[in-house]
């Protein structure tokens, strides 16, 4: 079970890595967002699989009566997710900005901080 | 008494550092006369190593210490015996006239009080460095004295002389900072000592272990840039530029030595073996030839000066590198003898050209009858440093010349090193201390008149004592100069001084060569420049070029390598992060060949393969979309696709919080990128996206073979085990996962709130900064549903 996710958490990776490769902004975010999902499922496999039992504990009980989900890898994802949508949001909001100012979706042309053809730093003291 | 107790040692040292943070309000109120109040520091701090000295003189060593940083080994230790407190004596008692001088020389500066601030800070990191015991705290001080020094050197940094110089003088002696460091952890690894004085004991540990030429040579490297040792000679000079207090205390009585310190403090280890006595004597030898030859050269007071104090410390390093007690003795003599005459010379050269306005000897002539006090300490001063009777800079003089004299193998060599050294150094002194004076009157920029008592009060004391502590000789010999000969043995050394020769014999001989010679020379002065002036230019590069080139070749270099690594272009940047993560991912297992079992057909149910399969569907609609439209719901596709997995593998809290995260993103995305005129197709050409694929699905292939890998190994439940048997006995909650958000693991909780507000705020300033070319603004659009999704997620964890 675990092998078959690791395949698809591969190809996760390989279509985020690919688009973030990418010269336009848009793919990049894209790229990004898929990005999180796969780190998120590879946390979530590793801490192994469990069908349809959530770790949740039955009111009459102190301690789980049955096998459950794994807590943990849990706890760690969902504080990824919200860190990551926020990532997100201000990317978006950061590429939006940046067309706004700039004119262009091609990452290789906003150089305002690293202009091609820089002058070399002065020789002087 | 706790003044003079060394338990108070600490406080003497840290003293200058406190006196440093008051100096500006001081001296806003009191104006140039505060540097009568702020002198009473280091009379205080004088007073205090001088009722130690008293000690030493019968044979006490202090060692007090206090813990700094324990759990290191490191502790502020100080070692008070003959060596450091005769610096410290220096240390204080001339800072106290260098501080009395600054008052007059920067009367009215707009920045006196932050001078005063340096010279103080610089006092106390010259203080530490002579007291300290612990290596790691000498090395300390070690480098603040280089860094207080960058800071009065480049003191008026608008010019760029002062900056260039400044930097030099940082570069040079930071850099043989750095050697000594390694040197000094070499031999606290060689030994297993942290202290000096636990150092000093060791015998000879140090001298037969095979690494001895490696700490030989980094111990040298500090000493020999500290001290401006020939090759490294040239930044002393350039560091004229300082205010000429500076230069008198720092650059001629003090800090400079401090190389000769460290030589003459490890002697007792280092010292006395076929290295030591041969490379010391041949570049200290070398440095005092060069830099008197150099001295020669100049017309500029100061620099004739500075170039006499590196033919001094190549002498001193000359004497030490011996390894013989009489050229010992000879050495504390004359260190103590230079910084007394040296001091008050470069005061006297200040107030020169503080009064007259200019410093060039060819423009300066006759100024006896204007400033006869100066002339009278000059006068005293230069007689010291020529080596003439009866001042201390003679028996100095006798006594280095009976250490060197007949001991066989280089000893001519050396002799006659000495005889011409300070043959030139006697022609240095008395153009210095006559040109200026005597002759007929020269006008000069400013009308020439006496100094104010702040002026002339160093120079005159300084110049004095050189004469009272020879007609006291003995008594000199007893207190000072024989507990300091008897650190740099190592041994108990009592040193009966003579202002008189008590024999006729080589020294005296030698002693009288040396003065005709300089008498010569001096009535040949002129022809003299001229030739040294017209040798530099025939050779033409000097290590100060050099320092030059240097720093330029490494600003090109760096340049240069910044634009290779760092082109500027994203994409470049990216694909080499990616292309190192790949590497890293496959190439351990390739080397190791561990590669995970190639896995049997899972037994999924049919549901679970419809999820899997909409999610890797999701995933390439995303990468051959056509439209952006398209790619942004078939992110959506994918987002949704994760969320059922969550949903069939017992998370419902994650299923829930990314189903509302992919709607948001999809939808924000969507308001957001439709509104932009982009363009829809991928813009790399074929060449690239192959590579970028090729790169792309390495990863992807290495992430799923090390996620496989790490699913075959036995699972270690112990931490979930934990949360789950806990979660309702302790925390009282029955959603484990909740629990351990909220409070097994609160604080990351907390983190993660803050890293959401701050991205919210972020956001939120992006959208109000006004666009430069006004479009359509869709601003309200992106901010109102962020700040909601904000709150909804965290109402979901």
């Amino acid at each position: 079970m675990e092998a078959t996710f690791s395949i698809l958490i591969g190809l996760f990776f390989a279509v985020s890595v690919y688009l973030v490769m990418s010269r336009q902004i848009v793919r990049i975010l894209l790229g990004i967002g898929i990005l999180g999902n796969a780190v998120n499922l590879l946390i979530f496999t590793s801490g192994r699989l469990t069908r349809e039992v959530p770790p949740v504990i039955p009111p009459e009980a102190v301690t789980p009566l049955e096998a459950t989900a794994n807590p943990l890898p849990q706890a760690l994802i969902l504080t990824a997710i919200v860190i990551s949508f926020s990532f997100f949001a201000f990317l978006l909001v950061l590429a939006f900005r940046a067309y706004q100012e700039l004119g262009t979706d091609d990452a290789n042309e906003m150089r305002v901080a690293e202009p091609v053809g820089d002058a070399a730093p002065p020789q002087g003291y | 008494m706790p003044l003079f107790g060394p338990e108070a040692t600490l406080f003497a040292v840290l003293a200058p550092f406190v006196a440093a943070i008051f100096a500006p309000a001081v001296t806003r109120h009191l104006k140039h006369n505060a540097a009568w109040v702020l002198a009473i520091v280091p009379a205080v701090v004088f007073l205090h190593f001088a009722g130690l000295a008293g000690l030493v003189a019968q044979g006490a060593v202090f060692a007090p210490s206090t813990d700094w940083a324990p759990s290191y080994g490191l502790t502020l230790s100080f070692y008070i015996d003959g060596l450091s407190s005769l610096f410290a004596l220096l240390i204080s008692g001339i800072g106290t006239f260098i501080v009395l001088y600054s008052g007059g020389y920067l009367k009215g500066h707009p920045h006196q009080g932050r001078f005063f601030s340096f010279i103080f800070m610089f006092m106390g990191s010259m203080l530490g460095l002579v007291t300290a015991d612990n290596l790691i705290t000498l090395f300390v001080f070690w480098e603040l004295t280089s860094i207080t020094s960058f800071l009065l050197i480049g003191f008026d940094h608008l010019r760029m002389a002062s900056r260039r110089a400044a930097l030099q003088a940082l570069v040079v002696t930071g850099g043989g900072g750095l050697a000594l460091l390694a040197g000094f952890l070499l031999i606290m690894g060689l030994t297993g000592e942290a202290n000096m004085s636990a150092v000093l004991a060791s015998g000879d540990l140090l001298r037969e272990s095979g690494a001895y030429p490696v700490v030989f040579l980094l111990v040298l490297g500090g000493a020999f840039t500290k001290s401006a040792q020939f090759p490294f000679h040239f930044w002393l000079p350039n560091a004229m530029e300082a205010p000429t207090p500076v230069s008198a205390y720092l650059h001629s009585a003090t800090m400079v030595k401090a190389g000769v310190y460290l030589l003459m403090r490890v002697q007792p280890v280092l010292g006395d073996t076929e290295l030591w006595t041969f490379v010391l004597p041949l570049f200290g030898g070398t440095t005092l030839i060069v830099g008197t030859l150099l001295a020669v050269r100049q017309t500029d007071l100061k620099l004739m000066l500075a170039y006499t104090t590196v033919a001094s410390l190549g002498l001193l390093v000359m004497l030490t590198g011996t390894s013989i007690d009489k050229a010992i003795e000879g050495a504390a003599l004359y260190l103590f003898a230079h910084s007394l005459f040296k001091g008050a010379l470069f005061m006297v050269a200040g107030t020169i050209d503080h009064e007259a306005g200019t410093r060039d000897i060819t423009r300066l002539g006759g100024l006896r009858k204007a400033m006869p006090i100066t002339f009278a300490a000059a006068c005293l001063a230069g007689l010291s440093m020529s080596g003439l009777p009866p001042f201390i800079g003679f028996i100095a003089k006798e006594y280095l010349y009976e250490g060197i004299w007949g001991e066989g193998g280089a000893s001519a060599l050396l002799t006659a090193t000495a005889v011409v050294g300070n043959a030139l150094m006697l022609v240095i002194a008395a153009a210095v201390a006559l040109r200026p004076f005597t002759g007929v009157k020269v006008e000069t920029p400013k009308h020439a008149h006496e100094g104010p008592i702040l002026l002339i009060a160093g120079p005159v004391v300084l110049s004095i004592l050189g004469l009272l502590f020879a007609l006291t000789a003995h008594w000199t010999g007893e207190t000072l100069i024989g507990p300091t000969v008897g650190s740099i043995l190592g041994e108990a050394h009592a040193l009966n001084l003579h202002l008189m020769p008590t024999h006729i014999g080589a020294p005296l001989f030698l002693s009288l060569i040396t003065i005709a010679l300089g008498v010569a020379l001096y009535l040949r002065l002129d022809a003299l420049r001229h030739a040294m002036f017209r040798l530099l230019q025939a050779i033409g590069w000097g290590p100060d070029k050099g320092f030059d080139q240097a720093i330029a070749g490494i600003v090109s270099l760096s340049t240069g390598v910044t634009r290779i690594v760092q082109g500027g272009r994203l994409q470049v940047y990216l694909v080499l992060t990616f292309a190192v993560t790949a590497l890293a991912l496959l190439v351990p297992p390739a080397l190791t060949g561990s590669w995970p079992q190639v896995p049997s057909v899972p037994d999924f149910r049919f549901y679970e393969w419809t999820v899997l399969a909409i999610a890797a569907a999701g995933l390439v609609a995303v990468l051959t979309a056509r439209t952006r439209l398209t790619a942004i719901v078939s992110l959506g596709i994918q987002g949704f696709a994760v969320a059922l997995i969550f949903m069939l593998f017992g998370a419902p809290d994650l299923s829930f919080t990314q189903f509302m995260v992919e709607t948001l993103s999809v939808v924000i995305l969507a308001l957001v990128m439709t509104r932009l005129n982009l363009a829809p197709r991928d813009h790399r050409r074929v060449v690239h996206r192959v590579f970028d694929g090729a790169i792309a699905i390495a990863i992807g292939f290495g992430f799923g073979a090390l996620l496989m890998q790490i699913t075959e190994l036995p699972f270690d439940s112990k931490l979930s085990d934990f949360f789950a048997e806990y979660s309702r006995a302790i925390a009282h909650g029955r959603n484990i996962v909740n629990v351990i958000i909220v409070d097994f693991r609160g604080f990351d909780t907390l983190g993660e709130i803050s890293v959401v507000m701050v991205t919210g705020l972020a956001v939120l300033a992006l959208i109000r900064v006004r666009p430069r070319r006004q479009r359509e603004d869709v601003a309200p659009a992106t901010e109102q549903p962020v700040k909601p999704a904000i709150k909804h997620k965290e109402a979901a964890s």
